[in-house]
């Protein structure tokens, strides 16, 4: 099992939680238990079959972009930490 | 436009130290022609700005890939794009909630010659995964005050009646949170 930390816009989909557990031996496995659960959790991370562009996924501290994005590998007893990325800029 | 919108949404003000406001513009000036992008967080609850954190800007690092943006076709770096990097994200996120803050104001500066602090697309796209905070931009070229940079806040507001789907709210500057509701003239009583 992993731990998932979930940012506060997406509490509405885990009652309020901000921690809850998920099992899986990639980020997509992870999700697809999290979605089975707290639906509706999948279409704010996964657009067209990646990680949308602005969100952040760390497995243990380490952004899953650095580490095969929605295949990068999830230990039992990992933490996995999912952040609203910032960006933006001029028109 | 702007009192107006502040009148229509009596609650949607950023209320803000001045020393602070100098704070982002100091920062946005000291990055130019880099887009300079940082936080103020504040007490969880509050919704007052405290301390300023400065965020490095990722697309201004020598080595950045560049941006592609799926809206213009261009490819962006640091005088038109700016992002945390998410190592910074992550740490700062867990700042944050060990010291019960929240990011109170998400700033950033724009800095091409004729953009105005107005939010772009991703801007937008953006505020909507941090619906809570004042959405601070900085113009450094507005034709219209050359020289002078101009800041404009920004917030989510459910009924999505703007087209740029953030409201643009008035910002009062303070000297002291202390005499907020009584303005900066108000002098305390000698006990």
């Amino acid at each position: 099992m992993a731990t998932v930390s979930i940012p506060t816009i997406l509490r509405t989909h885990t009652g309020g939680e901000k921690s809850v557990e998920a099992k899986g031996a990639t980020v997509s496995e992870v999700i697809d238990d999290l979605e089975s659960r707290h639906s509706g959790l999948r279409d704010r991370l996964i657009t067209n079959g990646n990680l949308h562009r602005f969100v952040n996924v760390y497995v243990d501290d380490e952004d899953v972009r650095f580490a095969g994005g929605l295949q990068a590998p999830v230990k039992d007893g990992s933490t996995v930490t999912i952040l609203p990325a910032v960006a933006g800029g001029v028109r | 436009m702007r009192r107006a919108l502040a009148a229509k949404y009596p609650g949607v003000v950023l209320v803000i130290r001045a020393d602070l406001v100098d704070e982002i513009v100091a920062h946005a000036r000291r990055d130019h022609p880099n887009e300079a992008c940082g936080v103020i967080a504040g007490p969880e609850g509050t919704d007052r700005p405290e301390r300023l954190i400065p965020m490095v800007n990722a697309a201004a690092l020598p080595g950045y890939p560049g941006f592609h943006h799926p809206e213009t076709g261009t490819v962006r770096f640091g005088d038109t794009f700016y992002t945390w990097e998410s190592k910074a994200d992550l740490l700062l996120d867990r700042e944050l909630s060990a010291r019960d803050e929240t990011m109170v104001v998400i700033y950033h500066s724009h800095t091409k010659p004729g953009s105005e602090a107005y939010p772009s697309v991703i801007d937008v796209e953006i505020a909507q995964g941090h619906p809570d905070a004042h959405h601070v931009i900085v113009g450094m070229q507005d034709p219209r005050n050359p020289g002078r940079p101009e800041v404009r806040s920004y917030r989510t507001v459910d009924s999505g009646l703007d087209e740029a789907g953030l409201v643009e709210e008035a910002v009062e500057v303070v000297e002291s949170y202390m005499f907020a509701h009584t303005g900066a003239d108000a002098v305390p009583d000698k006990d």
